[in-house]
């Protein structure tokens, strides 16, 4: 078994097993990202992990333009969650330039090239 | 830097190398050339040199290979890496050492020939881990992202992005050492091919080859120099964050503070200087720092930069080389924005030199958006 101690390694393989946790600090309760030995906010080191909500809106958003033989355009953009961490990301199921500030998006964990990562999609309304 | 520090330094030289294209040139020569123009500029000679502040995108120990290239062996040395924002940065650490006489000749320099080596914006920087993934396309991703909000949160549009490439463009077709001359207009910067949604090719940078430097003394010899000495009045940093996923508030930079505490420690407002040279890497950026230094209020940068209020003739002079945007763009930009200060104050801006200038501004950005560094710069009239 090798040693998953580490916050990156928690976050990764809780990831592996399609599970978004969160960072939160002990002390000021505040959530952070990306994971570290301590808070960003207060410096506290005690940490918990919290499952995400999943629920985000887009705070800002760009489609990286690159030409259609090499894959075409694609979005990315942060996403804040309702625990108030945000991620950089790309939403998914929909055009690039249709995502917007402000819109609701849900969590999902996707994959890049085998790895597993956080994305979204728009929210069922 | 603190008002203890008020024009206790002052630069007596400047140069520039390669600028455009240095085809056949490394990146070391650019710098050294550089060097010795700007040493050249002071009467002074490399073997006077004895502090060195200095980064390059190439090497991991980039100082230490400049002062070997130049063939000298300097007694301080500072490589801080900040990005762009470095050698705005060193006028504080030059300024601070000179004055504690930890040494009698700074020499800041820099040089790249990014364009004739890579003919794209590179960076030694490894994506970070967390927005490696998602492939954002450094740094333009960032810079877009940066725009989109503002335009959400102030309604900022991209006929006002686009003004400010204009007014760049404006500034460079009177200056013959701008690599870009040609007539630019609104519905070409807007009718340009987008990169990164809201901003199109001509909301970017430059992608040149060139290299900067600037000598600096302490203030009590700076007038038995051949040029009229430029003081540094006051200078001031502040970081914010690394990568663009950390940043706040995307529509307000470290700028804020960091032109705040060089206000204070000149002992000026807004309102006294009378050309700004700011670190326009994209369009969005004369905007933020327009608002962030306090020459408008947050969410007014739009409207402050339309039609050409920021243009040659316009209501506050900015960028008056070109800038990033149309002057010289060599992977960073920093030190060409002290450049132009200075020369605007000493009288021998290479394009339109304004009248009578004794207070301008130089605002370098790093990373992205990460580090925020103003200076104040004076003439002997300031002190």
């Amino acid at each position: 078994m090798p040693n998953t101690t580490g916050p990156d390694q928690i976050f990764q393989r809780a990831l592996a097993e399609q599970e978004v946790l969160l960072p939160k600090c002990d002390d000021c309760g505040a959530f952070h990202f990306f994971p570290r030995v301590l808070c960003p906010h207060c410096h506290g080191t005690a940490i918990s992990w919290q499952r995400a909500s999943g629920k985000g809106r887009v705070h800002t958003t760009t489609v990286v333009r690159r030409k259609p033989e090499r894959g075409g355009d694609y979005n990315v953009c942060m996403v804040e969650l309702e625990e108030g961490v945000r991620f950089m990301s790309r939403v998914e199921g929909i055009a690039p330039g249709d995502v917007v500030i402000d819109m609701a998006v849900t969590a999902f964990v996707g994959e890049t090239e085998d790895t597993p990562i956080v994305l979204f999609r728009p929210a069922e309304v | 830097m603190t008002d203890q520090l008020r024009g206790k330094s002052a630069i007596v030289g400047t140069g520039h190398a390669g600028f455009g294209e240095a085809h056949g040139l490394t990146s070391f020569d650019v710098m050294a050339q550089s060097a010795l123009a700007a040493l050249g500029d002071a009467g002074l000679k490399l073997s006077d040199v004895d502090g060195l502040f200095c980064t390059m995108m190439e090497d991991s120990m980039p100082a230490l290979m400049a002062a070997e290239y130049l063939g000298i062996q300097p007694r301080f040395i500072d490589g801080t890496m900040l990005g762009g924002s470095s050698f705005v940065n060193y006028l504080t650490s030059a300024t601070m050492t000179l004055d504690a006489g930890l040494c009698d000749v700074a020499l800041i320099v820099y040089g790249s020939t990014q364009r004739t080596a890579s003919g794209k914006l590179v960076t030694a920087s490894r994506p970070p881990a967390y927005e490696a993934p998602y492939n954002p396309r450094y740094p333009i991703s960032a810079y877009a992202m940066a725009a989109a909000r503002h335009m959400h949160e102030y309604g900022t549009t991209r006929e006002q992005l686009a003004d400010v490439a204009v007014a760049a463009r404006a500034w460079a077709q009177h200056n013959p050492e701008a690599f870009e001359r040609g007539p630019l207009t609104r519905e070409d910067v807007l009718g340009a091919r987008m990169v990164g949604d809201p901003l199109t090719v001509r909301d970017c940078c430059l992608v040149t080859d060139g290299g900067g430097a600037i000598v600096l003394v302490r203030a009590d010899r700076a007038r038995d120099f051949p040029k009229p000495p430029v003081y540094v009045l006051g200078s001031a940093a502040q970081s914010a964050h690394r990568q663009i996923s950390q940043m706040k508030d995307f529509t307000v930079t470290a700028a804020r503070e960091s032109g705040k505490r060089a206000f204070a420690a000149a002992g000026v407002s807004p309102g006294d200087i009378q050309a700004v040279e700011l670190y326009d890497a994209f369009t969005i950026n004369t905007i933020l720092f327009l608002e962030d230094l306090g020459f408008c209020a947050k969410g007014e940068g739009g409207a402050f930069v339309e039609g050409g209020r920021i243009a040659p003739n316009g209501v506050l002079p900015v960028n008056t080389n070109g800038g990033g945007l149309s002057c010289v763009h060599p992977g960073m930009y920093g030190i060409f924005t002290v450049i132009e200060a200075a020369r605007q104050i000493r009288g021998d801006a290479p394009g339109i030199q304004l009248n009578d200038i004794d207070v301008a501004l130089a605002h370098g950005n790093g990373g992205v958006l990460s580090s925020q560094v103003t200076a104040i710069l004076g003439s002997q009239a300031t002190l």
